[in-house]
């Protein structure tokens, strides 16, 4: 499972170094940019993933102490809390279609960088995209890990897979972690409107 | 693989910090240090990420082989900042060289 994490380092560092890169070229449309996003959405769903990411090392606890009712609530409220982080998301989204902000033909927007600040929307929507993506994935694998527990497959000698699939969980938060402050905080000071 | 268990608090406790580290960033967001907001901004995230491998991840009580894969994986990313920046940061300087 680690050996997988270390590829999806790459995976998004691919997406993080495209976002360095950019970011050095045009650094007005970067400070321009981040102030079209939502910090109190942005900061909300940051502690909702960070709490999903404590309620999942819980139910990797449960699973270690042979509690299998505990391990399936702690995993239910992880899922939940991983929802409530993409309707948010989703919200954002429907936000930006609805100003014209999506980048591609329909993209409309006022400033003397509009141009780069479409790369940073381009940006955004990669790299959020590719994260809720990721989150979808988990759902699924919560779930079936949930179900495991929940036929009781698990035990104190054997709950590798809950440990896996929490270890895919936190990486996923990981993410977020970075891109919460790289998208929505950087620059923010630096404009005086 | 029967592991070690960590005790609940600890879970709570590094839910905390990671809260306040939340909060710290978004503050210090909104005040103008100039260059610095990057680097800092950076380094909190660096400790959350840390502190979330470690304790959540369980990478603390986990194998050194464990502790090595997740090493080059990090290293190997420092490697593609690193090679890639130099490049592009470096493209203008032969016009000062002359």
């Amino acid at each position: 499972m680690w050996l997988f994490l270390v590829t999806e380092i790459m995976f998004f560092g691919g997406l993080f170094m495209a976002y360095l890169l950019y970011r050095v070229w045009y650094p007005e449309a970067w400070a321009e940019g981040s102030l079209e996003l939502d910090v109190v959405l942005g900061g909300v769903n940051t502690v909702v993933l960070i709490g999903s990411s404590l309620t999942m090392a819980l139910a990797v606890r449960a699973a270690q102490k042979g509690l299998p009712r505990a391990t399936v609530n702690w995993l239910l409220a992880t899922v939940s809390l991983g929802g409530v982080f993409l309707v948010i998301k989703g919200f954002e989204y429907a936000h930006k279609f609805h100003a014209h902000h999506v980048p591609g033909p329909n993209f409309v927007f006022e400033g003397p960088h509009a141009k780069q600040v479409e790369i940073f929307l381009s940006l955004y929507f990669a790299m959020t995209g590719l994260h809720a993506l990721h989150m979808v994935i988990g759902f699924g694998l919560l779930s079936v890990i949930a179900w495991m527990a929940y036929r009781r497959r698990f035990s104190p000698e054997w709950y590798a897979p809950v440990e896996m699939a929490g270890l895919y969980w936190h990486f996923v938060d990981i993410v977020w972690i970075f891109l919460f402050p790289l998208l929505y905080l950087v620059d923010r000071a630096h404009q005086s409107s | 693989m029967p592991g070690h268990v960590a005790p609940r608090s600890t879970y709570l406790t590094i839910f905390a910090t990671l809260m306040v580290l939340t909060g710290v960033t978004i503050s210090v967001a909104f005040i103008n240090l100039g260059g610095l907001n990057f680097p800092v901004a950076l380094t909190i995230a660096v400790l959350k990420a840390t502190l979330v491998v470690l304790f959540f991840m369980h990478l603390k009580d986990s194998s050194r082989l464990t502790k090595l894969i997740v090493g080059t994986g990090v290293f190997f990313l420092f490697v593609l900042f690193s090679l890639t920046l130099t490049d592009y940061l470096s493209r203008g300087w032969e016009t000062f060289a002359r």
